[in-house]
C-alpha cells in the first residue's frame, strides 16, 4: 500500500495552485482531502507526480449566508457541513446527507468539493445537491464559471470541470416556507458508499407540493436528477399512492450498475422503494 | 482450599494500558539497525505458466540489494509445511516462491529486498513475467466434474483428501425414519482479516550462527521447529519471537511461505530482513476459512428424535495445503452429533483443489460448520413436522445424568447441562412472548422471526494422541529472590488476556497482589516449550499447566517453611503468602523469605536444588466441550430485505470462569464474526479465479452499527478434564451465533414458504426469495 512516487506542493492563494495545474497538466491532481484520491494512489490506480495541496487555501473553506443564497467552499469539510447550525437551519438536506457518509474520520477528512469533483457514482453527496439545485463555481485559468449541479455530472467520475479548472465554491438556496426534507441510503455494507441513495426537499403549499428536487445516486454511472418523478409529485398532495406511481418512473432510462453488491435489478427496484420513501419521510417533515 | 479471591473476579485486562496508550510493539514496532526491507511480487493470475521474467531492471533500482525469484532458492528453502496423518492426503509441493507455475492470485513469485520500503515497492513495478494463463477452476463442484481444469498434473481428479466416518447403522436408521430431510448448505469462505496482517523479521548472527524471528504468529514454538526443518538450520539455532500480536482468528496458527522465505534472506543477505503485509496482500495470501459446500439428510421419527444423519461435504481447499488445512473438515465432521443423541452418523469429506488460497482454521474451524449443519437441519425438521423447535431440541438432548457422554462420532462429552442453559436463554429472551408477538405481527403483514441455536463445541485442545502436533501445554512459575513472581507459558496469547487470567490464578495460590507477577509468553529463548495458543485451549491447557507449576512450587515452598521453622510441613498452613505453624500463627516464614533462602541456598533441606521455580507440563486426558444457546428476534422487511436484529441472547457455559470480563469480551468478538458470516462476509472469486473482496472497500466485516445489544448471561458447568475445570471461550461465540441469526430469518420468512436461505443473508436474496415465493403462490391461487 505505498504510492507511486510523487511530489508535493501547498500553494496559498488559488492562482498558484491553477498555475501549477495549468503547466503540469495530466501529470497533476488536487489533493483536498485525500480520501478518495490517496487510496487510489497506495493501490496505484492512480499515479500523479504531482500534489497540488488545496489545505493553505483559506478562502476555499467556510460557509456563509447572503440573502437567499448559501455559500459554502469547496474545501468545506463533510463534518462542517454536518454540524452547522446555519445549514440545519437554512437547508437541512446537507447535513441530514453529510451525516451518513462514511464514518467520523472520513467525515472529518473528506471534503464536499473533493466529493463532487470526484464524481463516484455511489457518493452521496452530489444528490443532496441536485436535489436543491445547487450552482458550483468553477475557476480556471480563464476566469470563473457557474455551472448547475445537473451539467456538472457528465458521467462516470467525469465532471464538467476542466483540467486546470478548481471547484471553489458550492451555492444553494435557503429553503423557505413549508418545506421538509430527507436523504435515505442503502448504504453498500463494506464500503458505506450508496447501492441507492434518494435526497429529496419539497415545499407544500396549502397541502399542495409546489416545488420538489429529487436527487438519485448510486442507481446509474452518475448522480442524476429525477424529474419524471418531480414533474408527477408536482401539484398534488403527495398521497401515498400518488408517491408510489411517480417514484416508479425514478428508473425510467436509467442503466442501473451492476456488481457484486447489488444486481441492476435489485438496485432500481430500491431506488423506487427509496424514493417514495424518501418522499414520503419529506412529506412528513414538511407537516403533510 | 484457599479462598479465592481473583480467580472469578472481573479483573480489568492488563494488557490493556499499553494497548490503549500505544506503547505496545507489534512485528513493524520492532526496530534494528541496518535492517532490510522486503516486498513480494504477486500473481495475477489464478493459474498460469512462468514463461519468464525479468528482472534485472529491478536490480538495477536505486537502493535494491537483492531481487530473488523462486527457481534461485527452490534447493535452499523447504517447502511450506502440513500437518496431517491423514493416509489419503495428496501434498503438491509449495515452494516459497513459485517456481515455473502459479496456482492462485497472490500467490509470491518474486521478492525485492531494498534499503527502505519505497524503493523496494517500486522496483516491483520493475519486473516483467510473461504468463502463460492456464485453465482455472476456482469453483471445488465444478474443479471435481469430469473435464475440469487440472490444478496438479499429478492428480487429475482435483482431489486433495477424503475423510469418512461411519459409526451406527445408518441403513437401518433411514429404514425406519418416519421422514427424511434432506438440505444442500454452503459455508461461504471468509477472510479471517486480523486488524494486525502478518509481518515477518529476520535477523542472523552469522557470528553465533543463530537465527531470531519475529513473527505474528500464534505459534512460536511449533513455527520454530517448522523454521528449522525449512531453512536446515538445526533447532537450537533458531529463536522465535511472537510480539505483540494483534489478533490472529486462526490466521497465524500457520508456517507460511514468508516466514521461511525471510528468515533465509536475513541469513543470505547478512542484514536483518522485514517484510510487513498490507491488507490487500492479507486478503490474497493469508488463510481464508470455512469453504464447504454440502448435503445433510436426516432420518427422523414424527415426534422429532433423530434417527440417523448422513452429510456429504466438498471442502474448498485452495491450491495448496497450509499447516491444519486438511484437519479442518474433520473436525466438521467429529462435531456433527451436535447437542443431540444421534445414534447412527456418517460424514464423507472430499477435499477439493482449487485455483484460490487455502482454507485453514478461522476462528472455530470447522465447528462452526458442524454446528451450522445441525442447528439448520433440526430447524428445517421441527418446520416439516410442526414441531416448536425448542421442543425437538429438548427431545433429542442428552440429560445431564448422561454424562460423560459418547457421540456416535466417538467423542466423549465431559460435562453438560443443555436443558439448563437453554431454558435460562428461553427466559432471559422471552421465548413465549416473542412467539406471541410475532403471530400479532404476521397478521399485520410484519415479519418477525426467533432463531435458535443449542450448540456444542470442542475445546481444550487437546490430548496429543488426537494432535497433528502436540496437545499439550507447558507452564513456568519461578518466584525471583525477592519474591517477585515470573509465569512463563507455552501458550501464544494475541488478544484472549491470559497476561491477566494467568497472573489471577497464580495470585490466588500465592496469596500475593496482582502486580507482582509477570506473565511472559512467546519467546522460544524465554519460554522452554509451548504448543501455542488455538483451539480455545490456552486456559484450559495451559492455565493447567501455570496452575500446577505454581503447586509445585508451592509444595516445595512448604518443605524449605518447614525446615526453616524446624516443624512438619503437614503441620503448617498457608495464608496471605505465607507458611505457619498451625495455632501458631507467630512462628511462620513468607513465600518472599523463602524464595530469598531457596536462592541463596545456604539453608536448605537436605539434597533439595536451589531455587524456587518449577516448570508443568499438561497433558489432557481429553477435550473439553463448552455449549450453551443463542436465541436471536429479528424482523425482516421483505420489500428491501433489510434484517434487523431486535434481541439476542447468549447463554454460553464455557466451565469454570476465571475472569467474566474476558469471557464477555470473547463472546462479544465471537458473535460479531459470527453475524459476519451470517449477514455480511463472503470472500468472492470470479470464474477466472479473480478475487473480488480483495479489499475492505468490498469485503463487508461488521461495524459497530451492524451489532444488536448483546444480552449475555452464562451457567457454570466445570470440566472434569482440568483440575481448573474450565473449559475453553475463544470460539463459543462465532459458532454459537450463525445458526441463532439464519434460523431467525428462516423463521420470519416461514410466511413466504421459504425453508432455507444460504448465507451470507444479503438484502438482495432475501428479496429475491420473498418475491418468487409471493409470484408462485398469486400463481398457484390463480
Ligand atoms: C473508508 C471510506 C468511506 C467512505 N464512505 C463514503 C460514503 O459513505 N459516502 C460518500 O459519499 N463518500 C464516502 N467516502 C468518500 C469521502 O467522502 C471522500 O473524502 C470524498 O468523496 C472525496 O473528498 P476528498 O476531500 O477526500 O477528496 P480527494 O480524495 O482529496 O480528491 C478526490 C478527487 O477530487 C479532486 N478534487 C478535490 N478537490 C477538488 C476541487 N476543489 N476542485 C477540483 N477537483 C478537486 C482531486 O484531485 C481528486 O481527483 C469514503 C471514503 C473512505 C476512505
Amino acid at each position: 500500500m505505498i504510492p507511486a512516487p510523487f511530489d508535493h506542493i501547498t500553494p496559498r492563494t488559488l492562482d498558484e495552485a491553477i498555475r501549477a495545474l495549468a503547466s503540469h497538466g495530466e501529470e497533476a491532481k488536487l489533493l483536498a482531502g485525500g480520501h478518495s484520491l490517496l487510496p487510489m494512489m497506495k493501490l496505484r490506480l492512480a499515479r500523479p507526480k504531482l500534489l497540488v495541496d488545496l489545505s493553505r487555501i483559506a478562502e476555499l473553506s467556510g460557509i456563509e449566508a447572503e440573502r437567499d443564497r448559501i455559500f459554502i467552499g469547496a474545501l468545506t469539510t463533510h463534518y462542517r457541513i454536518e454540524s452547522s447550525e446555519l445549514l440545519k437551519e437554512k437547508c437541512p438536506l446537507l447535513p441530514q446527507t453529510a451525516r451518513v457518509i462514511g464514518d467520523v474520520q472520513v467525515r472529518n477528512r473528506g471534503t464536499v468539493g473533493g466529493s463532487l469533483a470526484h464524481a463516484d457514482p455511489a457518493a452521496d453527496m452530489p444528490a443532496a445537491m441536485l436535489a436543491v439545485g445547487a450552482e458550483l463555481l468553477a475557476r480556471g485559468p480563464e476566469g470563473e464559471r457557474w455551472l448547475k449541479a445537473e451539467d456538472f455530472f457528465l458521467g462516470l467520475m467525469t465532471t464538467a470541470l476542466g483540467p486546470s479548472e478548481i471547484l471553489t465554491k458550492i451555492r444553494v438556496p435557503v429553503l423557505s416556507g413549508h418545506h421538509g426534507t430527507a436523504y435515505l441510503k442503502v448504504p453498500q455494507k463494506a464500503s458505506g458508499f450508496a447501492i441507492v441513495g434518494v435526497a429529496v426537499w419539497l415545499r407544500v403549499e396549502r397541502q399542495l407540493c409546489t416545488e420538489i428536487g429529487v436527487g438519485v445516486t448510486g442507481l446509474d454511472a452518475k448522480p442524476f436528477r429525477a424529474r419524471r418523478v418531480e414533474e408527477r409529485m408536482k401539484g398534488t398532495n403527495l398521497a401515498q399512492s400518488l408517491v408510489q406511481a411517480a417514484s416508479s418512473q425514478v428508473t425510467q432510462g436509467v442503466s442501473p450498475l451492476d456488481d457484486i453488491h447489488a444486481s441492476a435489478e435489485f438496485r432500481a427496484h430500491l431506488a423506487r422503494v427509496y424514493t417514495a420513501r424518501a418522499i414520503q419521510e419529506a412529506a412528513k417533515r414538511a407537516g403533510v | 482450599m484457599p479462598i479465592s479471591k481473583l480467580v472469578g473476579a472481573r479483573v480489568k485486562r492488563r494488557e490493556d494500558p499499553r494497548l490503549i496508550r500505544g506503547l505496545a510493539h507489534y512485528v513493524d514496532d520492532i526496530q534494528l539497525p541496518n535492517v532490510l526491507h522486503a516486498a513480494i511480487l504477486r500473481s495475477p493470475y489464478a493459474h498460469a505458466r512462468i514463461r519468464a521474467m525479468r528482472t534485472d531492471q529491478a536490480r538495477r533500482h536505486p537502493g535494491v540489494v537483492a531481487v530473488v525469484t523462486g527457481n534461485e532458492i527452490r534447493d535452499q528453502v523447504g517447502c511450506v509445511p502440513v500437518a496431517s496423518q491423514n493416509p489419503t492426503l495428496r501434498v503438491p509441493k509449495r515452494y516459497v516462491l513459485a517456481v515455473d507455475k502459479v496456482c492462485f492470485v497472490g500467490e509470491g513469485v518474486v521478492v525485492v529486498v531494498a534499503e527502505d520500503r519505497y524503493a523496494a515497492r517500486d522496483a516491483l513495478d520493475l519486473i516483467e513475467v510473461d504468463y502463460e494463463p492456464l485453465p482455472v477452476v476456482s469453483d471445488p463442484e465444478k474443479a471435481l466434474a469430469s473435464g475440469a481444469p487440472v490444478i496438479h498434473p499429478e492428480w487429475p481428479d482435483n482431489v486433495a483428501f477424503r475423510f469418512d466416518l461411519k459409526q451406527g447403522n445408518l441403513a437401518k436408521a433411514f429404514k425406519e425414519a418416519e421422514r427424511v430431510v434432506k438440505q444442500r448448505l454452503i459455508h461461504q469462505r471468509l477472510a479471517p482479516i486480523a486488524i494486525e496482517p502478518r509481518g515477518v523479521l529476520a535477523r542472523y548472527l552469522p557470528g553465533e550462527d543463530e537465527l531470531t524471528l519475529w513473527s505474528s504468529t500464534q505459534i512460536p514454538h511449533i513455527l520454530k521447529t517448522q523454521l528449522s526443518v525449512m531453512l536446515k538450520l538445526p533447532e537450537n539455532r533458531v529463536r522465535v519471537i511472537a510480539p505483540e500480536v494483534g489478533g490472529g482468528f486462526g490466521s497465524k496458527l500457520n508456517v507460511y511461505a514468508e516466514e521461511g522465505l525471510i528468515g533465509h534472506l536475513a541469513i543470505k543477505l547478512k542484514r536483518p530482513v522485514k517484510w510487513i503485509e498490507g491488507r490487500r496482500e492479507n486478503m490474497q495470501g493469508t488463510i481464508h476459512g470455512r469453504g464447504q459446500v454440502g448435503e445433510v439428510e436426516v432420518a427422523v421419527k414424527k415426534d422429532g428424535t433423530i434417527l440417523g444423519l448422513q452429510y456429504r461435504v466438498i471442502a474448498d481447499i485452495g491450491a495448496y495445503h497450509q499447516l491444519l488445512t486438511p484437519g479442518i473438515p474433520p473436525l466438521t465432521g467429529l462435531m456433527l452429533s451436535g447437542a443431540y443423541k444421534i445414534p447412527a452418523l456418517a460424514i464423507e469429506v472430499t477435499g477439493v483443489f482449487t485455483n484460490k488460497v487455502a482454507t485453514d482454521a478461522y476462528r472455530g474451524a470447522g465447528r462452526p460448520e458442524a454446528t451450522y449443519v445441525i442447528e439448520r437441519i433440526i430447524d428445517r425438521v421441527a418446520q416439516e413436522l410442526a414441531i416448536d423447535p425448542v421442543k425437538i431440541r429438548q427431545k433429542n438432548f442428552p440429560r445431564p445424568k448422561e454424562f460423560p457422554f459418547k457421540t456416535a462420532t466417538g467423542l466423549i462429552y465431559d460435562s453438560g447441562n443443555y436443558q439448563g442453559a437453554l431454558n435460562k436463554a428461553l427466559r432471559l429472551s422471552g421465548y413465549q412472548g416473542w412467539r406471541g408477538e410475532q403471530r400479532k405481527l404476521r397478521e399485520k403483514g410484519r415479519y418477525l422471526g426467533i432463531g435458535l441455536s443449542t450448540y456444542v463445541e470442542i475445546c481444550g485442545m487437546g490430548p496429543s494422541a488426537a494432535m497433528p502436533a502436540g496437545g499439550w501445554e507447558s507452564g513456568t512459575v519461578r518466584v525471583e529472590p525477592t519474591g517477585k513472581v515470573t509465569v512463563l507459558t507455552g501458550v501464544s496469547p494475541h488478544g484472549q488476556g491470559q497476561e491477566t487470567s494467568f497472573a489471577q490464578i497464580v495470585a490466588d495460590e500465592f496469596g500475593v497482589p496482582l502486580d507482582d507477577i509477570h506473565v511472559i509468553h512467546g519467546d522460544t529463548a524465554v519460554v522452554p516449550s509451548g504448543i501455542g495458543t488455538f483451539g480455545s485451549r490456552a486456559t484450559a491447557v495451559g492455565g493447567t499447566a501455570v496452575f500446577q507449576a505454581a503447586q509445585k512450587v508451592k509444595e516445595k515452598a512448604r518443605e524449605i517453611a518447614a525446615h526453616l521453622l524446624e516443624s512438619d510441613p503437614e503441620d503448617l498452613v498457608f495464608s496471605e503468602s505465607r507458611f505457619s505453624v498451625k495455632g501458631v500463627p507467630k512462628k511462620g516464614v513468607s513465600l518472599q523469605e523463602i524464595a530469598l533462602e531457596a536462592h541463596l541456598a545456604r539453608n536448605l533441606p537436605k539434597k533439595m536444588e536451589p531455587g524456587l521455580t518449577a516448570t508443568s507440563v499438561f497433558e489432557p486426558a481429553n477435550f473439553t466441550f463448552p455449549f450453551g444457546a443463542h436465541i436471536c428476534i429479528v424482523e425482516v422487511d421483505p420489500e428491501t430485505g433489510r434484517i434487523e436484529i431486535r434481541k439476542y441472547v447468549a447463554v454460553d457455559d464455557c466451565g469454570k470462569v476465571i475472569n467474566p470480563l474476558l469471557v464477555d469480551g470473547q463472546i462479544h468478538g465471537g458473535i460479531a464474526q459470527g453475524l459476519g458470516q451470517a449477514l455480511l462476509e463472503e470472500v468472492v472469486y470470479d470464474e477466472e479465479g479473480q478475487l473480488l473482496t480483495g479489499s475492505l472497500m468490498d469485503y463487508a466485516l461488521p461495524k459497530a452499527e451492524d451489532l444488536p445489544r448483546l444480552e449475555l448471561a452464562r451457567t457454570e458447568t466445570p470440566t472434569p478434564v482440568n483440575p481448573l475445570g474450565v473449559k475453553g471461550v475463544g470460539e463459543a461465540g462465532t459458532i454459537g451465533s450463525t445458526p441463532a441469526i439464519v434460523n431467525a430469518v428462516v423463521d420470519a420468512l416461514a410466511p413466504f414458504g421459504v425453508t432455507h436461505v444460504d448465507m451470507p443473508l444479503k438484502p438482495e436474496k432475501i428479496w429475491r426469495l420473498c418475491r418468487e415465493k409471493k409470484e408462485r403462490r398469486a400463481e398457484g391461487a390463480g
